[in-house]
């Protein structure tokens, strides 16, 4: 960005300043210049944002692009696309791709797919061991030089206890977060959906709670013995989100994240096999939504992630046992939480930009998260008054399996600024 | 009826359109020429994609005594089995044009995706995973009516793998449906949570669930339980769960059914499969009958020659 920007009567959210009002903001040179009456200076151009939220850029941690290897889900582009077009400003994206992010070459290759995107930045997450093998830890300190922001073999649990530590205690030393998706897969057996009377009703396999639970205790305990970051992946359950809220309580450094499914719906919304409720975790029962209610508003949850998961529709019009399990969510999680948790109010809009920006951008240590000047200018602008019906058809990304398509949610983000440079939605 | 995918819902008086229409389809076996001609020049696929004999033969005589044109789609063996050919399989039948595909799968929730798929076709569920096996429940309520009388009122006890078994799931849909209370039993390691979402009692014990029966379905006990450490062995499971002469005494005079095939000495005693309560081979005769209306019920339901759009 070359010339100042004057951002005029939004209302400004910053929940790090504790600020909800009225104000102009100055940017320039790529970060926040200045905010308040005294702001402007002369041959500033101006952008009328009246009636906007103007909230510090929103990150979704947790998305999987498929680049390389399998393109026809998604690529690096129609992702980072995707992600400015629903609200965020970045992305971390996991390491599953094929071959597996495990290596520099690899993390700069989908940095600079991202930067030729110019969507949504896109901050690579390294694989926590080669080949997501879950035998030997991969290279961290080249790693993060070449950019990851964490470390995760997302998809796959680190099964062997001992590769858990010593990648725990490792990454210490980059002050890398090890980000962990927690699953027991022998407790998972053949199971496709929660345990429980919906499963048993209809006759699908189920997947105990134990099978998360167990996961997270073990890795909490981990992270204690190691003094080093966790970070709990789309966590689901009521007891795993106890588990967490003791391990906070007794100074454990560890950080979990919600997706917004889970957050709104329950095993009852596989219905008839419908395999767009299919994904790991599974949905899980009401008194588990309930609880995470509770820890995204008291803050046992830091961030709201999407789990961005692209399928090709052939891949999900499957048997619901042999589809893939994953759901896409960077178009309409921004929605979902302004309709379904601000609206009615069960979260402020403070906290809801606390979740989707302030907290995965310190837990993946990037800049921003606030509006002070020196930040930079990565904006998230919310029309709160905006209705719009979810249209998968009509997504940026190349994945359309979604359980929302058809929801009407009023409160819709209208554009973001990354460093600066506006991409605005219609 | 368009289809018959499930239990689950199912309207009752549809279920008892059935019921009360079998007893005609097992005059029919009893004449010299069994057959009827109420789907004469209609097509019925088998797509059976899991390895059975009996409800495959059972619904193939059906067709036959109906005057209509079994054809035999496929089996396990065949490239099938691989869920990603499915919807090609799909297509591929949908192209041939049948009037009613019956299904049997490995996978739960095959019917439906079949019914969406092949939109001209009526799909008929012949058990569908771990889910649901509607005309197994039919033939056992059919089977208990002509004993008993009826089936409201009645108790019923299904004891065994409840977990895994699509037999038990359709019979606890419909026979609460039609009015009887229904308990179960079996280990704890196979008797999945919420079952009284079901609407049926599970039970501490076997013996607690016999109590009072009216009639007891034995579930048939796969091998694999053993490997997945479900059950301890086979023996084991016969002394703790298996139905004997001695559980079976202090019911007052319940029928036993067993979907089959049996594993003597498994889940029930040669003494009892063989025995004056056993309605066993009964239920594998009222099956064709069953299934004969169930595919006659249908084919009322579809005029002729209109088979390209519905």
């Amino acid at each position: 960005m070359t010339e100042a920007l004057l951002i005029r009567g939004g209302r400004l959210v910053d929940p790090v300043a504790g600020l909800d009002a009225v104000a102009d903001l100055r940017l320039a040179r790529g970060r926040i210049a200045g905010i308040g009456p005294e702001a402007a200076e002369r041959g500033d151009r101006e952008f009328d944002a009246g009636g906007l939220v103007i909230a510090p850029g929103f990150c979704d941690m947790h998305v999987h692009f498929r680049e390389p290897g399998h393109e026809y889900r998604e690529t690096v582009a129609t992702g980072a696309a995707a992600a400015a077009a629903g609200g965020f400003t970045d992305v971390g994206c996991m390491a599953n791709t094929d071959p597996v992010n495990d290596s520099p070459a690899i993390t700069t290759h989908i940095r600079r797919l991202g930067q030729e995107a110019g969507g949504a930045r896109v901050h690579p997450i390294a694989a926590t061991t080669r080949g997501m093998r879950g035998e030997r830890i991969s290279e961290f300190g080249a790693l993060a030089r070449a950019g990851a922001v964490a470390v995760s073999d997302d998809g796959l649990p680190i099964v062997n206890p001992a590769v858990m530590l010593r990648a725990l205690e490792y990454s210490r030393y980059f002050d890398l977060p090890v980000i962990e998706h927690c699953e027991t897969l022998e407790l998972t057996g053949d199971g496709v959906m929660r345990e429980g009377a919906f499963a048993t009703c209809i006759g699908l396999p189920g997947i105990p709670s134990a099978s998360e639970y167990l996961a997270v205790e073990r890795n909490i305990g981990l992270a204690e013995v190691a003094r080093a970051r966790l970070h709990i992946a789309h966590i689901s359950t009521a007891r795993a989100v106890a588990a967490v809220a003791r391990a906070k309580a007794s100074g454990i450094r560890v950080t979990a994240e919600a997706t917004p499914h889970h957050l709104l719906l329950t095993d009852e919304a596989v219905g008839s096999f419908d395999t767009a409720a299919k994904m790991k975790p599974p949905l899980a029962a009401e008194v588990d939504r309930q609880t995470l209610l509770g820890a995204i508003a008291d803050g046992t949850i830091d961030a709201i992630a999407t789990d961005h998961a692209p399928h090709h529709e052939d891949e999900k019009c499957r048997s619901f046992q042999n589809a893939p399990f994953g759901i896409v969510g960077l178009e309409t999680a921004v929605g979902l939480v302004l309709d379904r948790l601000v609206r009615p109010g069960l979260i402020s809009l403070g906290r809801a930009v606390r979740l989707l920006s302030t907290g995965p951008r310190r837990i993946l240590g990037l800049p921003g998260g606030d509006l002070k000047p020196g930040s930079p200018a990565d904006l998230t602008l919310l029309d709160l008054e905006a209705s719009a019906v979810v249209r998968p058809k009509s997504f940026r990304s190349l994945g359309r399996n979604t359980p929302f398509g058809g929801c009407e949610l009023t409160g819709q983000p209208a554009g973001v600024f990354v460093g600066g440079r506006a991409i605005l939605r219609g | 009826m368009r289809h018959l995918l499930r239990i689950r819902g199912l309207p009752v008086g549809q279920a008892r359109a059935i019921l009360d229409e079998a007893p005609r389809y097992l005059d029919v076996a009893d004449q010299p020429v069994p057959r009827t001609p109420a789907l004469l020049g209609r097509t019925v696929v088998l797509l059976f994609r899991e390895p059975s004999t009996r409800t495959r033969s059972s619904f193939q005589l059906a067709a036959k005594r109906l005057s209509a044109e079994p054809l035999a789609f496929a089996s396990a063996s065949s490239s099938l089995s691989k869920g990603e050919t499915f919807l090609d399989t799909a297509r591929t039948l949908a192209a041939m044009a049948p009037d009613i595909i019956v299904t049997r799968s490995r996978e739960s929730g095959i019917p439906e995706l079949l019914a969406r798929e092949i939109p001209t076709a009526s799909v008929v569920n012949a058990g569908d995973g771990i889910s649901e096996h509607p005309t197994q429940a039919l033939l056992d309520a059919f089977t208990i009516r002509r004993h008993r009388g009826r089936v409201r009122g009645l108790t019923v006890a299904i004891i065994g793998d409840l977990l895994h078994s699509r037999v038990f799931r359709s019979n606890a849909l419909l026979l609460t449906m039609l009015g009887a209370r229904v308990r179960c039993a079996g280990p704890p390691t196979l008797m999945p949570p919420g079952l009284e979402r079901l609407g049926v009692e599970p039970r501490p014990s076997v013996e607690e669930a016999l109590r009072g029966a009216d009639a007891v379905m034995v579930l048939r006990i796969q091998h694999e339980r053993m490997h997945d450490s479900f059950i301890p062995s086979r023996r084991e499971y016969f002394h703790e769960f298996g139905l004997t002469e001695e559980r079976l005494r202090p019911t007052r005079d319940a029928i036993v059914l067993h979907p089959g095939p049996l594993n003597r000495a498994v889940e029930i005693s040669s003494a009892v499969a063989d025995g004056p309560r056993s309605v066993i081979l009964e239920q594998v005769r009222n099956g064709v009958a069953v299934r004969m209306a169930v595919l006659a019920e249908i084919a009322r339901g579809r005029p002729r020659g209109r088979r390209r759009r519905d």
